[in-house]
């Protein structure tokens, strides 16, 4: 029997966790992106609750997901983490920020109090998608490394156009996805309101993930040349777009769940065409491919990598299992009672 | 500052930082298991208010403890990213381990046992505390498996890449600079590397400390409540429960400690003696109770007992323990210092190997004087409950204790930070022990400026932070628990157990 190549198997399952990150936390983040958008200290409280129970799990899954990189792609996480040292430590108080906001904003009922909460909530959850697509979206395009696999750019290189372009469309996506998290979590009147935004969210995020795609095409030549040999890919945001256009529809027809699902589907799309176009390079290098990190020349010892999917295949499914019993207890509408947020 | 100062700053700043947290989180969800446990067990409502009450203060730390321990997970690859590289193959599987483990099952069931009192039944609610539990245990378990290998490295070998094949290396192979780009640690053993000499003593060391912390915080509010004549019932239960887990936790702990120090004489001699200020090896090697050292003259000043810490550390007043200027010992220094061929060139190379002494002996002093002193509290505390005496307010030697009860809260705190400074000062200068140099981990291309914006930047949030949460803790305390209103809300089904026990009383 042939075994699986591990580095594969790694590949695939460091981004599955990315993707699940993405999937989870992008609705928080959402719906911390669209607090400001409302006023009433009701309705405020009631997107906080909507992601009460589950936003530390969500959470969990980015620290997971920066344990896996660590463990199967050491060199991966070593170059990315200290080459964006100072974007990475932006995002990770953003996040402080934004998950401390949480849990205090709603302890006291002075307007001020929860004023600076709602503004630091907010702002935590706008700057960490942000930053989470000028990431992303530095990886794309490539950053230059040394032959020892070092971050050879600079802070401010790492803040160009294309990247930006990215998180735009990163806090686009999230609020999209936060808004039909809270469409499925409300009723009512604030129910209304969300409905409300949700064409138009999905009218921004379209037209913006539209110009990101051709932007790929005219600044990353290599995308273009590998999509070219892998044309599926092109297959595969096709029906990414075609799911989008889903989203109206079952919004129209009161079916939210559905509509969150089509959302999820769509991440887990995108996240899907990267990895097919991206495959087999961990951290690409730019202008130096040469210099490139791989899931070979970064990984860890196929020992390690063996050791690594024992544990994964004993505890993914057990957490998989876990996290849906949980989301089906708090299924549902989102009430306020004495002691929520 | 060098950017290896600087970067071991911030680690030291941000961890300490975070490490106010978890022990609280472990203590306390004990401390919930038990007051849920006795609730379901005796129907009593006092106990389902109590279980109530401790879970938001519990809500309140694990917030912060979560926000704070996303950094950590990320700290080795933005500041040591060259340790990164190193250990990865090994330390990573720890780390993501602790993630699969312990932090979704944590963070999961946290989601009910906060939200879920009136969505599922009274045992699924108490089986959600359980994991909670369980799973701040686990995360303890992986982290300080992580720690101890670099204390204690074992079931590893280092291997070379020449012309991209391993080649591995012999044991006690001497990393040079010229290694970092090509030497690696790979796994041999995982079972060997999880159980490395010093895992099982010191996680029993940091689990105590935990629990003590989450007792006495306990001890600490009720005892308060107590003072202020507030809130009597809730507040004699609920110190019951701490004071019998800070107890037991403090009286094992005094075992634990001396089974690590053990440890140490062993596996890392040259942390016991820099703990000690011993420099000298002399029989009845004496322990110095409190004091400091005098780096220059290499003694340690202070009242001793003579021969104790030769019987701590082997069961006999008489053996003598290693001190300092044989530490580490010739062979291993001459493997590294060829050139140092007399004694005396010895001896001068040796004094780099040495972490910072009279840090290492302070900070670990603290932690056995204040270890000591929580000790005699419980003693005390102990007895005045068995005569009864505990919750007798007008009795003036009450007050005094339960004054002491309300401030011991700091204790297991201060001895936790001591305890974790000692240990990594102690470490020092390696990261990994006699394996890889501290400074040999950082990061290349992490510069000192970058590493003062983001300490500024952390210095500024934890601040705010801190802050917020003694604000928040100290409100909660004055708020108090609920009372009668409380069990109003309390769904159908919880109601029924007290009406069921009732009825078999």
């Amino acid at each position: 029997m042939n075994l699986p190549d591990l580095n594969i198997v790694w590949f695939v399952l460091v981004g599955v966790l990315f993707t699940g990150y993405a999937m989870l936390d992008g609705f928080d983040l959402g719906v911390g992106i669209l607090q400001l958008f409302v006023k009433k200290d009701e309705h405020r409280r009631l997107f906080l609750n909507s992601i009460g129970p589950v936003w530390d799990g969500n959470e969990v899954w980015l620290v997971t997901a920066g344990g896996a990189l660590f463990a199967a792609f050491p060199d991966a996480y070593a170059t990315v983490f200290s080459g964006f040292y100072l974007a990475f430590m932006l995002l990770l108080c953003s996040l402080i920020f934004r998950a401390v906001a949480i849990e205090f904003r709603s302890k006291e009922d002075w307007g001020w109090w929860r004023q600076f909460w709602d503004v630091a909530f907010s702002l935590g959850s706008f700057v960490s998608a942000l930053l989470i697509g000028v990431a992303m979206g530095n990886i794309v395009r490539g950053i230059p490394l040394d032959p020892d696999h070092e971050f050879a750019g600079t802070f401010l290189g790492l803040l160009n156009p294309y990247s930006l372009m990215m998180g735009v469309t990163v806090v686009l996506l999230f609020a999209m996805h936060g808004a039909i998290y809270l469409a499925m979590k409300t009723d009512g009147e604030l129910h209304d309101i969300i409905s409300g935004w949700i064409p138009s969210l999905i009218g921004f995020f379209l037209a913006s993930f539209f110009l990101f795609n051709i932007y790929t095409l005219i600044d990353v030549p290599w995308v273009l040349e590998t999509v070219r040999m892998r044309p599926w890919v092109f297959g595969v945001i096709a029906l990414s777009v075609l799911i989008v256009l889903n989203i109206p529809r079952e919004i129209h027809h009161k079916r939210e769940f559905r509509a969150f699902l089509s959302s999820c589907a769509v991440m887990a799309l995108m996240m899907a065409a990267f990895g097919l176009t991206y495959f087999p390079n961990m951290v690409l290098s730019n202008p130096e491919p040469a210099n490139s990190l791989t899931i070979y020349n970064a990984a860890s010892t196929q020992k390690t990598l063996g050791i690594m999917l024992v544990i994964a295949v004993l505890g993914v499914p057990l957490v998989l299992a876990y996290t849906a019993c949980i989301y089906w207890v708090f299924r549902g509408k989102t009430s306020l009672t004495k002691h929520s947020y | 500052m060098t950017a290896e100062l600087l970067a071991r700053f911030q680690f030291a700043f941000t961890a300490a930082v975070h490490y106010l947290y978890p022990p609280l989180s472990i203590g306390l969800g004990i401390v919930l298991v038990i007051m849920e446990g006795l609730w379901l067990k005796t129907g009593n409502p006092v106990f389902h208010n109590m279980a109530r009450y401790w879970t938001r203060v519990f809500a309140l730390t694990f917030a912060i403890g979560v926000a704070t321990g996303i950094v950590m997970e990320f700290e080795f690859g933005t500041n040591w990213s060259t340790y990164s590289r190193f250990v990865g193959d090994i330390f990573g599987s720890a780390l993501a381990a602790e993630g699969i483990f312990a932090f979704f099952l944590e963070s999961g069931f946290l989601a009910i046992l906060l939200f879920g009192w009136n969505k599922v039944g009274p045992r699924l609610h108490f089986f959600s505390t359980c994991m909670v539990a369980v799973g701040a245990h686990f995360s303890a378990v992986w982290i300080v498996v992580a720690n101890s290998w670099m204390q204690t490295p074992a079931g590893y070998h280092l291997e070379k890449m020449v012309d991209g094949k391993p080649v591995i290396l012999p044991p006690g192979h001497v990393v040079t600079p010229s290694d970092l780009s090509t030497v690696r640690a790979v796994v041999d053993d995982f079972w060997a590397m999880v159980f490395n000499p010093s895992s099982i003593d010191r996680l029993t060391h940091v689990v105590l400390g935990a629990w003590m912390a989450g007792a006495f915080l306990v001890v600490s509010i009720s005892a308060y409540y107590l003072l202020r004549n507030r809130h009597l019932d809730f507040a004699k239960a609920s110190l019951k429960v701490g004071l019998a887990v800070g107890a037991v936790a403090t009286l094992l702990q005094m075992v634990s400690g001396d089974f690590t120090a053990k440890g140490l004489v062993k596996n890392q001699p040259e942390k016991l003696a820099a703990m000690e200020g011993v420099y000298r090896t002399e029989e009845a090697t004496p322990m110095t109770l409190f004091g400091y050292v005098d780096a220059q003259s290499e003694t340690a000043v202070g009242p001793k007992i003579p021969g104790l810490l030769s019987f701590l550390a082997h069961g006999s007043f008489t053996k003598p323990v290693v001190g300092l200027r044989d530490l580490p010992p010739d062979e291993f220094l001459k493997a590294r210092h060829p050139e140092a061929t007399t004694p005396e060139a010895l001896a001068l190379v040796r004094k780099a190997y040495w972490p910072n002494v009279p840090a290492v002996f302070q900070f670990y002093h603290i932690m056995i004087i204040v270890g000591v002193a929580m000790f005699a509290l419980v003693v005390v505390s102990v007895f005045f409950w068995w005569r009864g005496w505990l919750f007798d307010t007008n009795r003036p030697l009450t007050r005094w204790l339960l004054v002491a009860l309300v401030l011991s809260v700091l204790g297991p705190q201060i001895a936790n930070q001591a305890g974790w400074f000692g240990a990594e000062m102690g470490r020092q200068p390696w990261i990994v022990y006699q394996m890889l140099l501290t400074s040999q981990g950082v990061s290349k291309v992490v510069t000192s400026q970058q590493i003062v914006a983001s300490l500024v930047l952390f210095g500024l949030v934890y601040a705010l932070l801190f802050v917020m949460f003694i604000f928040l803790l100290t409100r909660k305390i004055q708020h108090g628990p609920d009372g009668e209103e409380e069990s109003e809300e309390m769904p159908e089904s919880w109601k029924a157990i007290i009406t069921k026990t009732n009825q078999r009383a």
